[in-house]
């Protein structure tokens, strides 16, 4: 079982201004088969967590370690973190005009599986999957995320997710911007994924709305740059009720 | 796309961009000094004296046609004295050159299923050559031109489409490294004529083509698609000038560029001019640039002159950016290597024009080509 472990993690960005610390220390251990919820106010660093971890070239680290089943991340390329297991669903999915979903799908399981998948068994597989997500078949042929809403990039991310099959599976703000029968949809893709037991997820979400479908093992209260409070599910409850500046308060 | 400054557009104010000059006599053209606005772009020096007259031992490029179907070639037919002055130079620098004109006919009702095969290859020497491409009423076809070898070659295409004929032209530059390559290619469009003409510039020292179109009746459509590379300094410009001078005419200029290496320039000019009595002019151009990698330049510049407002639409786009890092961090944080990114997205880039090449041999032959080209410069 894989065990993705973050220690004593510092990053920075270079600003206008200079470099600017964002996080200070982050803790955090997860499994496979375990779903963890990162929560935190606006500008807490989670999405600099999410994109520090896949290797995005922006985030310089300062302090710490990242480890996936003991082999440094930190020392990986990019794609080398995702051919080791790691998973980032983005906020932001960009567009990438001229290659299509099902080519860029194909290249993606082709690099992470390390062989081209049948071509036969492929077909059936992206189409169950699209049919789970209820994603138009001909989405298939459009330009990755050219064109598409909010939800529908949302529910590409999930199935690209369900697809590739990560060892750890880190969700940035993946509820974000749906209404609530695509939230149910994105939420169903992801808890099919967890009932593998095969994955660990890290949810992270500002809002406590998508914790009413992907139920948490764990919750993790962020606030500049690192953990404040870790608990239960019950954790989310409570900033539901009274919101995070009982966390926050400096 | 990123948007980068160094790269940046530079919008001309709209003056009258119609040629000055039309002639076949040399002598009304001014010595070029490299200031002028058309050939401002231009490296001269590296020209090989096809500007200057100043010109190194000729050796003539080697011409043939293959499946012709119902089409006539004739590679040696007598020169007119009728023929519409050039408006470039160079161009009428090849035709006082030249002994005679290579002619295709696509005769009248035909339509030829074939994709007719014209090869143009260099033989190491200065070289000069006339191709007239000439589709009679209703006629059909398409033509493929390959240029290939290594030359200084100066060689004009005259294209007429007659009254609803159909052409589809394929001009691939496809030269050694060592060649520069002059030419202008004009198009005459008949009533309801179509020609589609595509410029697939992959190789060559200097290549400077200059595409152009002239109505010669209502009901014209021009197609321009372009798709080009350069490497490390290789300048590679296009030119093009489309002259609205008929009513319910449209035009559509596509072309699309990729830069890599420390000196590898572009130029991409499209002037486009509605004049006052081409009411119902439908007309766009857009013109995009990749830049890979190092310090390319590309020059765009696109240019619409408008006299009429009486027209269906008229528009003009233009951008030059770098590889977008977002894009290929999100294609590699899917597990995709670097490298294959790239390429990804460089090939993406080109997709839509590939599409719209849409010429089975483009789709085997030439597209492999393309593909060979992409692999090298990713």
């Amino acid at each position: 079982m894989s065990v993705l472990e973050i220690k004593g993690l510092e990053v920075q960005v270079t600003t206008d201004d200079g470099p600017k610390d964002i996080l200070r220390g982050v803790d955090l251990v997860v499994r496979a088969g375990e779903t963890h919820a990162l929560m935190g106010p606006n500008g807490s660093g989670k999405s600099t967590l999410a994109y520090a971890i896949a290797g995005h070239p922006k985030y310089h680290i300062t302090g710490g370690t990242v480890t996936l089943d003991g082999q440094d991340v930190l020392a990986m390329s990019v794609d080398e973190r995702a051919r080791a297991g790691l998973f980032l669903a983005m906020q932001y999915p960009v567009e990438v005009p001229g290659v299509s979903v099902s080519n860029f799908l194909r290249t993606a399981i082709t690099a992470i599986r390390g062989e081209a998948p049948n071509l036969r068994t492929w077909i059936k597989e992206l189409k169950e999957s699209m049919n789970a997500l209820q994603i138009d078949q001909q989405f298939a042929e459009r330009s990755v995320n050219e064109g598409f809403s909010g939800g529908e990039r949302k529910r590409t991310e999930i199935l690209q997710m369900e697809l590739i099959k990560p060892s750890i599976a880190i969700l940035d703000e993946t509820d974000s911007g749906l209404d609530v029968d695509a939230l149910r949809v994105v939420s169903e893709g992801i808890n099919r994924v967890r009932a593998t037991g095969e994955t660990g997820v890290l949810l992270i979400t500002h809002f406590t709305r998508i914790l009413n479908y992907v139920k948490p093992d764990f919750v993790h209260v962020f606030f500049d740059g690192r953990i404040v409070r870790q608990g239960g599910p019950e954790l989310a409850d409570d900033i539901e009720a009274n919101g995070y500046a009982q966390y926050t308060a400096v | 796309m990123t948007a980068v400054t160094e790269h940046e557009v530079s919008l001309v104010p709209a003056t009258d961009h119609s040629p000055q000059i039309r002639s076949l006599d040399l002598a009304d053209f001014p010595t070029l000094v490299g200031r002028e606005e058309e050939w401002r772009f231009t490296p001269l020096a590296r020209l090989r004296g096809l500007h200057t007259g100043e010109i190194g031992a000729q050796s003539p490029v080697v011409v043939t046609a293959t499946s012709l179907g119902g089409a006539t070639f004739i590679p040696n037919s007598p020169k007119d004295a009728t023929r519409a002055g050039f408006t470039d130079r160079v161009a009428t620098f090849a035709w006082t050159q030249i002994a005679d004109v290579a002619t295709l006919t696509i005769p009248k009702n035909t339509q030829v299923a074939e994709t007719i095969q014209i090869s143009i290859a260099g033989t190491n020497g200065v070289a000069f050559h006339q191709l007239d491409v000439n589709v009679e009423q209703f006629g059909e076809a398409t033509v493929i031109i390959n240029h290939s070898g290594s030359a200084t070659f100066a060689g004009n295409l005259d294209i007429n489409v007659a009254d609803g004929g159909k052409l589809t032209i394929v001009s691939i530059q496809d030269w050694e490294i060592d060649a520069v390559h002059a030419g202008h290619h004009r198009v005459r469009l008949g009533r309801d004529a179509t020609c589609k003409h595509i410029a697939v510039t992959l190789g060559g020292d200097v290549v400077r083509l200059l595409p152009s179109v002239d109505y010669d009746a209502p009901g014209g459509s021009a197609e321009f698609i372009g798709l080009y590379f350069a490497g490390a300094g290789q300048h590679a410009e296009h030119r093009l000038f489309v002259d609205h001078s008929q009513a319910h005419c449209r035009s559509n200029v596509v072309y699309k560029g990729a830069l890599n290496g420390d000196g590898a320039h572009t130029v991409w000019i499209g002037d486009v001019l509605i004049r006052s009595n081409a009411i119902g002019t439908e007309t766009y151009e857009i013109n995009r640039n990749l830049v890979l990698s190092g310090g390319g330049r590309a020059d765009s510049v696109p240019n619409l002159e408008i006299e009429t407002g009486e027209i269906v639409g008229a528009g003009h786009a233009s951008t030059t950016g770098r590889f977008d890092d977002e894009q290929l961090f999100y294609l590699e944080s899917r597990g995709i290597s670097a490298d294959e990114a790239r390429m990804l997205v460089l090939r993406g880039f080109f997709e839509d024009l590939l599409n719209q090449i849409n010429v089975p041999e483009i789709n085997d032959g030439v597209r492999t080509r393309i593909e060979e080209r992409l692999a090298g410069l990713r």
